[in-house]
Formats: structure tokens, sequence, C-alpha cells
């Protein structure tokens, strides 16, 4: 196995708690493109991330070896100046520098400080002709299109001389003509003898270009399916992907479903930059009382701009579309509005949209309807601990006390709070966004209970979650969103983790 | 039953206990501010042999100090939000030119001329507020060319030169008494039964809301700590009252204070629109996403500093009994030092009304102080800038510690 440019070795990767990667071995050969595979959080970023030297070498266990060498990467420049270069789905891009600036920056072409403007703008030229993007030097890349930054990206990494290229979902916000482009460039450099590894969640690119494809699950190396032998289905790779035995991870709950209470129909969102970026199209959502609905896709399908559109266009520019309460058109222009239409939303961010991490338990709890504790604008502070308290009780919120501050708490016990602050606002329909987390499984268990009650107690749900287990678990019927549409709606008593894989994965709509 | 028992009775003990250190833990800010104002009054006492404290002498002191605190109870909102007013100097320079040249050059009712002032103070502030919210310019900008352009106007109004003096009605927003309802010689009664009638109304509000605590099963501070607490309050207004009584009694311009202190207090701390600020400042998001409508929120507190700084602009004429071009100049920056002094975060989110009074007060006691003792005016600015610098060491500190 000479050709062999890359090996990592019974990696292990451990993070507070949890076990990110357990184990794992992964190599590629010289000049091949290989594709990563696996569900959000099987550990593809992880194991990246421990490639490139952003885990530094002593927070994992396990050996990398790179062109026979063993590595021991201290950080990114390290891993760089090995021709290793990882390119992440968030471009690093510096929006007001011009293509030749980002192309060198931490690499400039520079004699003692004093950048070589000539050589640095000739050499641009040149490695933008290489991965065929024909713009000036001296273009601003907050004037370029994602696509062409992507290509700028990808000329970067030529400009350090790269050995081996990390994709990380690099098609996941291009179009179809630049995503062509850019698979096309990589059967370029494959036979410059760059190897490439893809991580993509779109099975259809994987099969057209990898040659060998890796899957993981739940952080452990699952297998290595060998492309260039046979043709690999996509339902051979999902099969792979998903293949885990669901333990009694879920409350049982048995439903009540009622009549429709709540409906959108015709939604469409534009993204509120990119104006002319649809990110909802059509969508048509229906949701019944003591009913949980979930929303199933990838990172990036829309669900959460979605979400926020509907919750008084807390996201979005030129929505359109109708909402309906018990069948009456409803007015959810502002937020404020929404929340009175008995619409509450709990944010997937709780840190940045949730919280206000330096205040007390008690004001974050309250804040979403300071009405119903004040009487002419006077907080009556007496009932608004009590109400809190009463909640902390029913959620089972651990603080030492009211007043202690949101920043304090651990990451499930913030999420119950942000739950708290919405059952108090008493909404009718409840969004959920990724509710779960980054929690452990104790907690989680107690936010599905908390569901089921909710739900038992007459209420619609809409529950957004990434974790397929999740939506399969706990929801009663299931929509499948990907690239702003719904592209898939079945009961979650005829859906199974491949179905909705499925929906997910494949480009045309599976009509049924 | 009996496991429970004990229990609950560990769980009281320890309850006590931690209510008392709490206590001081989350207050050790405004404690320390406190000390640290009494300790520089105590030593400007000795400095002075005595001077400080003198009632004529502590009547001047809010008098010259009644403009930042009535400007740092609007400053402490927008700072709370995370913003800044740097236009406030020149608002109060051009509410004086407009005073001055509607008072004294056009002969207008002086009545009149103060509306009018406090309503071109609120339409200052929408002005700001407009910007500020609704075009999401940055605060510290907009203010910036208000302070341009507000003390351009100023000086275009008044040709450059000072315009006065004022009716006598008009000076006495300043430097006018409450009067005496009875006379005794030398004891101004009506303070002192102000004094009384204030100490009474704490002591009964305070008493109401431990009841009320108690009432629903919350914890308490200490009986004792209550007790000694309020005997404090009132030997301090009581003290305060004397000291006023014994020269020519309230000044009006306190009585203003008084009422501008309260309303702010309990705005902070009880109110819903107060709670929404605090939100606002700590995540604006989080808050926009409760519900909370944080542009016109900022719109408002925008509108409150500009009536707040027309007000300071009415005192200030008053007092210098002219319209001057150069009135509030650099004013801002005792207002803003007073209020992060007193606690309040630059990010935004934190900060309290006695803080931003006791910042106030602390630079006033400074400035008097050193003035008393001849110190010119170069080395008192550098004291001060020293002292605002240890008190942020002192937040940032606290901060670390705790964290």
């Amino acid at each position: 196995m000479s050709d062999v440019i890359l090996e990592m070795r019974n990696i292990t990767k451990t993070f507070p708690g949890v076990k990110a990667l357990n184990n794992v071995s992964f190599s590629v050969t010289k000049g091949e493109i290989h594709a990563l595979v696996g569900e959000n959080g099987a550990g593809k970023s992880t194991l990246m991330k421990v490639l490139s030297g952003i885990y530094p070498y002593g927070t994992y266990e396990g050996e990398i070896y790179f062109q026979g060498q063993e590595c021991r990467f201290r950080d990114i420049t390290e891993s760089e100046k090995v021709g290793l270069v990882i390119i992440h789905q968030e471009l690093a891009l510096i929006p007001f520098l011009s293509v030749a600036e980002n192309l060198f920056l931490g690499n400039e072409r520079a004699k003692n400080g004093v950048i070589d403007w000539n050589e640095s703008i000739s050499k641009t030229a040149e490695y933008l002709e290489r991965v065929g993007l024909h713009e000036s030097p001296n273009t601003l890349i907050t004037n370029m299109g994602v696509g062409k930054q992507q290509l700028v990206e990808i000329a970067k990494a030529l400009a350090k001389e790269v050995k081996l290229l990390i994709l990380d979902e690099p098609t996941a916000s291009l179009n179809e003509t630049d995503s062509e482009k850019l698979l096309e460039l990589l059967l370029q450099f494959k036979e410059h003898g760059i190897s490439s590894i893809l991580i993509s969640h779109k099975l259809s690119e994987v099969n057209k270009v990898a040659d060998s494809i890796t899957i993981l699950r739940d952080g452990a190396t699952i297998e290595t399916l060998d492309c260039r032998k046979d043709k690999i289905t996509e339902d051979r790779i999902i099969r792979g992907m998903v293949g885990r035995d669901i333990t009694h991870r879920f409350p049982p709950r048995d439903s009540k479903i009622g009549e429709i209470i709540f409906e959108v129909r015709d939604w469409n969102v534009y993204h509120p930059i990119h104006e002319d970026r649809k990110v909802s199209t059509n969508v048509n959502v229906t949701v019944r009382k003591g009913e949980v609905v979930g929303l199933s896709g990838l990172m990036g399908a829309g669900r959460t701009e979605l979400a926020m559109s509907i919750f008084g266009q807390a996201y979005g520019k030129r929505i359109t579309g109708t909402a309906y309460r018990h069948g009456k058109e409803i007015d959810i222009s502002t937020i404020d509005k929404a929340i009175t239409n008995g619409i509450a939303y709990a944010t997937e961010d709780r840190k940045a949209y949730g919280l206000v991490l330096i205040q007390e338990v008690k004001n974050n709890i309250t804040l979403a309807n300071l009405e119903e504790i004040s009487k002419r604008q006077v907080i009556n502070e007496p009932q608004e601990m009590r109400v809190t308290s009463e909640y902390r009780d029913k959620l089972n919120i651990k603080c030492s006390s009211i007043k202690q501050l949101a920043l304090n708490l651990s990451g499930g016990n913030q999420q119950k709070v942000v739950l708290s602050k919405w059952l108090f606002a008493s909404p009718e329909i409840l969004i959920l966004d990724e509710p779960t987390r980054g929690i452990d499984v104790g907690a989680k268990y107690e936010i599905y209970t908390i569901i089921n009650r909710l739900a038992s107690e007459g209420k619609g749900i809409i529950l957004i979650s990434s974790e397929l287990p999740e939506i399969l678990g706990i929801c009663d019927r299931i929509y499948v969103m990907r690239d702003g549409k719904v592209v898939g709606e079945m009961p979650a008593s005829e859906a199974s983790q491949e179905k909705v894989m499925k929906y997910i994965m494949t480009q045309q709509e599976v009509t049924q | 039953m009996k496991i429970p028992t004990t229990f609950n009775e560990a769980a009281s003990g320890t309850a006590f206990r931690k209510t008392l250190g709490d206590l001081f833990r989350n207050n050790v800010r405004e404690y320390g501010m406190l000390i640290a104002l009494i300790a520089v009054m105590v030593f400007f006492q000795f400095q002075t042999n005595g001077v400080l404290m003198k009632p004529v002498n502590i009547t001047n002191l809010v008098l010259q100090n009644s403009y930042v605190i009535v400007m740092a109870m609007g400053m402490l909102l927008i700072i709370i939000t995370g913003g800044i007013d740097l236009s406030v100097g020149s608002v109060v320079a051009v509410i004086g030119a407009l005073a001055g040249v509607l008072i004294v050059r056009y002969d207008f009712n002086w009545v009149l001329v103060v509306g009018i002032c406090l309503l071109l103070g609120a339409l200052i502030g929408a002005f700001h507020g407009y910007f500020v919210a609704y075009q999401k310019i940055p605060a510290f900008i907009v203010t910036l060319a208000g302070m341009l352009i507000f003390r351009g106007l100023t000086i275009a109004l008044l040709r450059g030169e000072s315009v006065g003096p004022f009716p006598r009605g008009f000076q006495n927003i300043s430097s006018g008494f409450i009067p005496d309802f009875f006379h005794y010689e030398g004891l101004h009664i009506t303070t002192i039964l102000i004094g009384v009638l204030l100490s009474i109304l704490i002591v009964w509000l305070d008493v109401r809301a431990r009841r009320n605590q108690r009432k629903y099963g919350f914890e308490v501070v200490p009986f004792f700590f209550f007790v000694a607490k309020n005997i404090g309050i009132i030997a301090v207004v009581m003290g305060f009252s004397y000291l006023m009584a014994s020269y020519k009694g309230l000044p009006n311009v306190l009585v203003l204070l008084f009422a501008l202190i309260s309303f702010f207090s309990f705005i902070t701390s009880s109110s819903v629109i107060g709670r929404r600020i605090y939100a606002m400042g700590g995540n604006e998001k989080a808050a926009r996403l409760s519900g909370v409508n944080t542009p016109r929120l900022l719109f408002y507190t925008f509108i409150n500093m500009g009536v707040l700084a027309s007000t300071a602009g009415l005192i200030v004429a008053a007092r210098l009994n002219s319209a001057t071009p150069n009135a509030g100049d650099g004013m801002e920056l005792d207002v803003i030092a007073a209020c992060f002094i007193g606690g309040a975060s630059p990010m935004g989110g934190v900060g309290k009304v006695i803080g931003a009074l006791v910042g106030a007060f602390l630079i006033g006691v400074l400035n008097n102080g050193m003035s008393i003792l001849g110190v010119g005016i170069d080395w008192q600015k550098v004291v001060k800038g020293i002292v605002l610098l240890l008190a942020v060491l002192f937040d940032v500190y606290n901060k670390n510690k705790s964290a």
C-alpha cells in the first residue's frame, strides 16, 4: 500500500460526557476522491478537525500518518504546511478584501514584511485560471456569488500547495450548475494527483465522483465501500448510515389527535440579505390539536427559516402566504401578534436567541408574558416568584434559586428555562427548534416527557430536529424538507429512518 | 415524617446564613461604591476642616450636581440598552439658549418657555432615537453628530454672546427653596416635617414588601439586619433634613431630584418597561424573539433622555442666570462617568439608578472637595479620570472572581 497518502489509525476523541469518535480508522490513497458520509452528529466534522489540527495533538488518541510520516499537528498552520487544507462549510473569506488579498491571507507574498503586489496579483490570476474562475484578482469578495467564493477558497488551497483537499459540504449552498462545476474541478485535480476528502449529504454527488466511500455512524467507522469495482446504490449507502436500533429512549405516549388548529398555506420566504434567494417555497403545513408534527431535513434545508418566518416574520423578507388558526385567518406579521395569536417559537440557539444570560432565571421565564404578572405596567414581584417557582418544580429545573443567573445553568436546564418561558406565554401552537441539541440523554428524556404532556393538554407542537430517531420516536406525523420545500409527508406509523432519509437525500421528488 | 422535618430545619438554617452572605456578595458593587463615597467624604471633611459637610456647602453640592444627576437617570437607561448619548452637553446649551432668547429677547412668559423647552427636548431625543432605533446607526455616531449640531445651533441662536438675566421666577427653578409654613428662628420646620414623612414612608414600604415576601413564602433578610437597615436609613434621611433645615430649607431642585430618582428607581426595578429595557440590553435578539418591540423601546429611551437633558438645560440656565454659548460643555462626560462609576456596563443590560446616583455624588464630592482645597481644574480632571478607571477595574476584578 505504498500509494496511501493519509492514514488515520484508531482515533478516539472524547468530549465531556460524550465519545465523539470511537476507534476510527480511515485512509485515503493518492489521487482519489474519498467521500465521508454519515448522519448529523456521526462524527465526520470531528474527524476532520482532528485531522487538520483544529483539535491539536494530545486532545485525542490515535495516530495520523501523512505521506508515511507520523503527524502531530498543534494547529491548523502546521497541517497546511504539509499540504493538508480544509475548506469549511461556512466560507472563511474576508468580504471587504480583494480576491488576491484573500488568496494569500496568512501566506502573503512578501519580502521583509512588504507585500509584493505584482507577484501576488499575477499568481492570483494563475490560480484563478486553474480553478476556471474568470474574475479580476482585485474584485472584492463581497461582490461575488457564493459559487465563485467557493472557487476562491479552492484557489486559496492551491496557493498553499495542497496535496489533500478536505471539503466539508462544499455544495450545500450552491445551485446545480455551480455544484456541477465544483465536482468537475475535483475530478481535474484527481488527474493532477491531488486527493480529496468530500463530506456530503448529497448522495447523488457522492456516487458521481467518489472512488471510495467511508460511512461513519455514532462516532465509529461502519464500512468503506469501493466504488471503482462495482456501482454502489444510494439505498446501500443509506442502509449503512442509519442501521441502528432504536431502544427505549422515548417515553411512551398515546396520542389523542383532534381537529386542525393551525395551518399555513402557500408560504414563501426570501433571504433577508440575498433578496433573490428563496428560502421557503410554497410551503403548506397543518397542525392538529394534540399532535406532535416533526419537521425533518438536513441543516440548511430551511426548517428554522420557515419556523422563524411564521413566528411574526422574525426571519426573512417578502414573506407571502396565509396562516389560519381554527380555520380563521390570523395576522402574524409581528412577533407580538404571533404570540397574541397563540404561537410560540423556542429557538435552536438558546444562548444567542433564547435567553438573556446575564439575568435571573425568573426574569427569563416571565419575559414573553410580563402582562400576566403585572398590573398597570407594575410588576408584582412576589407573584412573579411564585409562578416561576411553579415552573421550576414542574419542569424540574435544577438551579440553586430562581434568582440564579441563566448563565450558570447547564445546557439542559437552560433549555428548560426557554421552554418555561414559552409555556408561561400559554401558546396553543408551540414550535420547538432542536429542543434537545447539546443536552445529555437524561435531560432529553425529560424534554420528551414535557412535549408529551403538552400534546395531551391539547396543544399543537411542531418539532424541528436533525436527529431522525428523535423525530420517529415522538412525532405523530412527519414533514420532510429540502431546499426550502416540503418534499414529503407521512404519518409516523408509516415512517422509517430509511424512508425519511430517502426523501432527504434524493434529488428528485418522490411521489407517493 | 421525621426525616423531612429535620431536612427542613437544616435547610432553613443554611437559608438564613445564605441570605446574609448573598446580600453582601450580590451587592458588593453597590456597597463598595457607597463605602468609597463615604471614605471620600470623610477624607474631605477632615482636609477641609469641616467645610464640606456645612449646610451651605451641602446645598451648594446638591445644586452644582443636580443637572448631572438629572441626566444620569436618562443616560443610565440608554447605557442599559447598550447605547450612549454624547449630545447631552450640547442639548443643555441649546435649550438654555432657546430659553434665553425667548424670555430675554422676545419677552415670553417663562412658564410657557419651560413647556416649549421640554417639548423641544423630547423632539431632540426623538431625532436621535429615530436614527439609532429605526435606521440602525450606532448611537455613538448619531449623538456625536447631535453634539456638533446642537452646539452649532446654540452659538447661532445666541449670536456668540451670553444672554441674560432671567426673571426671578425662572431663576428660582434652581436657586429657590421650598416655602416654610412655620416660622421658627434658625430651623426650616417644613423641611424637618418632610424628612419625618419621608422616613415613615420608606419604612412603611419596606415593611409592606417584607410582609408580601413572607406571604408568598420567600426568603427575607434577617430581622436584625432589617431593623438595622431601617434605622440607618432614618438616620441618614433625618440627618440630611436637619442639615438642610438649618440653612434655608429644601432647595426646589432637590425636590425635583427626589421625584426623579424615586420615579426612575421604580421604573427600573418594578415596571414592565424597565424589565424590557434590561432584557433588551442583555440580549437584544432574545428580547425581540420574546415579543419585545426593541426599536420602539430604544426610541423611547432617547426621548426620555432628551426631556431630561432639556430639564438639566433649564436648571443650568437658571443657575447661571444667563444663557452662554459654552454652557454644558463636557457635561456629557461627567454624566457618562457617573453611570459607569455606578456599575453600569458598557455592554448593556447592567446598571442601577442607585449606582448612578452614588457615582454622580462621588464625582460631585471630588469636584467640590478639591475646589475647596484649591486644587486646580487640571489635577481635578486627572483625579476624576483615575477614579473612573479604578471603579471599572473594581468591576472587572469582581466579575473575574465570581466567574
